[in-house]
């Protein structure tokens, strides 16, 4: 018997936000360090895209995600770097259009307008033992590929010119790196859904890179945030009776505050030793 | 094509768009020699380097380095540039930068080895940025900062240093140092450094190229109020200095 399926829900959604945390602090630091908050927002609500359709051609809605998803990133990026288009019209446009496209499937397919909520601000009390092995599967792919180019990744998205220079293919792995964007955010879409998946994206990096010096250490410590949030959230959704993809964000948003408020205190109170 | 020069440039025409950008460039950079690339805002001179290294195509003329087209000798240069294309907040450690200069040598899968390590440290001595090696790159003076692109820059182990307006953000002392460590460096590689302050670096460099979209050359000796005249096209205030 699948080990997975046996699992009572509270404990499938504990796994569930645990493994989300991994490629969440991974791919997060990236796109924080990176500045494409944005862009990781269009390729998320283009997933709806995907959803919808394969809800209304009969396929598994996480498989029209999938797809949906990595083609938004490989048509942001490819655009992006051949017709050197303005990038937030850009993914205004990718953001727009996948929304638009889900919700005329979502309206043709008969039973499924209740479930639009599920897939906005996700229900991951719904994750199932096969939704747990994909993102455990995700996760793997995600976390192997970056350990295994951590230089190549981090030169170019440090400094593009000079990984060039390098000869370092810097298309490709730039694709690439979107395509992992792609993958982490269709894992977060079931936890907290498509609206508030930048969020958790986003914070648990964003509140890292306040207390550590490398990307390596960022990622380490915006998974163990990654966790601490999701559990936190689950715990007082399960105790309250309430949806946890919100409060997973409000825990997250409001460690960020304090953590923005210790690191602005930290930088008045410690003499400037680096600057000299 | 000369047994001793390093770069040759021949014939070298170049635009963005309709506007003309380089005409008709002649150069000719032996081995060894420490040249100065000066001239006014938009002359040319970043165009140039970006040209040497393959990251611009000529519209006209050819280009050869060592021997080879640029982008085939572009691992054998090394290149610092004048607005480096990131951002200080990047969470990176001056080694981290300095290592990146190890790419392209080898595989792309795994982690630095222990020769590229060694290195990093030995280029990072002699930039004299080794007690920085751990700090992050946005606790860094505008000075050190420079420092750690010459350091990346001669992790590449190039034999060709290119630098691009290496002293703008830094004050009249930290430039002297950096300066004197170009000096050292020449010892060992030919170095092409582009600038705006002609009175400042015909103290350092053998010979100066004077760029605003054609280019004459100038032993440092014969630099005087008329040959800047000519190259800013206007009167400019001349500080009289020594040579060495």
């Amino acid at each position: 018997m699948d080990l997975l399926s046996s699992l009572g829900f509270l404990q499938s959604a504990l796994l569930a936000g645990l493994l989300a945390s991994i490629g969440c602090g991974v791919m997060g630091s990236y796109v924080v360090v990176k500045r494409i908050g944005y862009m990781a927002g269009g390729i998320a609500h283009s997933v709806l895209g995907g959803i919808g359709a394969a809800l209304f051609f009969g396929a598994a809605p996480q498989a029209g995600a999938l797809a949906a998803a990595l083609a938004a990133a490989l048509l942001i990026g490819i655009i992006r770097l051949r017709w050197r288009e303005q990038e937030d019209t850009l993914i205004g446009a990718v953001w727009a259009i996948g929304m638009s496209v889900g919700v005329l499937f979502l309206a043709k397919t008969p039973g499924y307008g209740t479930d639009l909520t599920n897939y906005l601000f996700g229900n991951i009390l719904l994750v199932s033992g096969a939704g747990l092995w994909q993102t455990a599967l995700l996760d793997l792919l995600t976390t192997g590929l970056v350990v295994a180019f951590y230089r190549p990744f981090l030169a170019v998205s440090f400094d593009e010119e000079f990984a060039r220079l390098r000869g370092v293919p810097v298309t490709l792995f730039y694709l690439l790196f979107l395509c992992l964007v792609a993958l982490s955010v269709v894992v977060l879409v079931q936890l907290v859904g498509l609206i508030l998946v930048i969020a958790l994206l986003t914070l648990p990096a964003a509140i890292a890179a306040h207390h550590v010096q490398t990307l390596g250490r960022m990622m380490v410590l915006a998974t163990i945030l990654g966790i601490a949030f999701t559990t936190s959230g689950i715990a007082l959704s399960w105790r309250w009776d309430l949806p946890s993809g919100p409060l997973i964000i409000l825990v997250a948003g409001a460690a960020y505050l304090l953590s923005a408020l210790a690191a602005r205190w930290r930088e008045r109170h410690t003499s400037p030793e680096g600057a000299v | 094509m000369n047994a001793d020069s390093v770069i040759e440039v021949r014939n070298l025409s170049f635009s963005y768009g309709e506007v003309p950008v380089l005409e008709k460039v002649e150069l000719t950079v032996p081995e060894g020699e420490f040249l100065g690339i000066v001239g006014p805002n938009a002359g040319g001179k970043s165009t140039l380097l970006k040209l040497l290294l393959g990251l611009l195509q000529p519209r006209q003329g050819e280009i050869r380095v060592l021997g080879l087209p640029p982008a085939k000798a572009r691992h054998l240069l090394g290149y610092v540039p004048q607005h480096p294309a990131f951002s200080r907040d990047f969470p990176v450690t001056v080694e981290q930068v300095v290592l990146m200069g190890r790419l392209g040598k080898g595989r792309l899968i795994g982690r630095y080895d222990r020769r590229d390590r060694r290195i990093a440290r030995r280029v990072m001595e002699e930039a004299e940025i080794a007690p920085l090696a751990r700090r992050r790159i946005g606790h860094l003076s505008g000075g050190q900062l420079q420092r750690v692109l010459v350091a990346r820059a001669l992790a590449c182990e190039p034999r060709i240093l290119l630098l691009d307006e290496p002293t703008a953000n830094i004050d009249m002392r930290v430039e002297n140092e950096l300066f004197d460590l170009l000096r050292e460096l020449n010892q060992r590689m030919t170095i092409l450094v582009v600038s705006h302050d002609i009175a400042f670096i015909s103290r350092y460099v053998h010979r100066v190229a004077c760029l605003n979209r054609t280019l004459v050359c100038h032993r440092t000796e014969e630099i005087d109020a008329d040959t800047i005249r000519q190259l800013y096209g206007g009167e400019v205030r001349m500080v009289h200095h020594h040579h060495h």
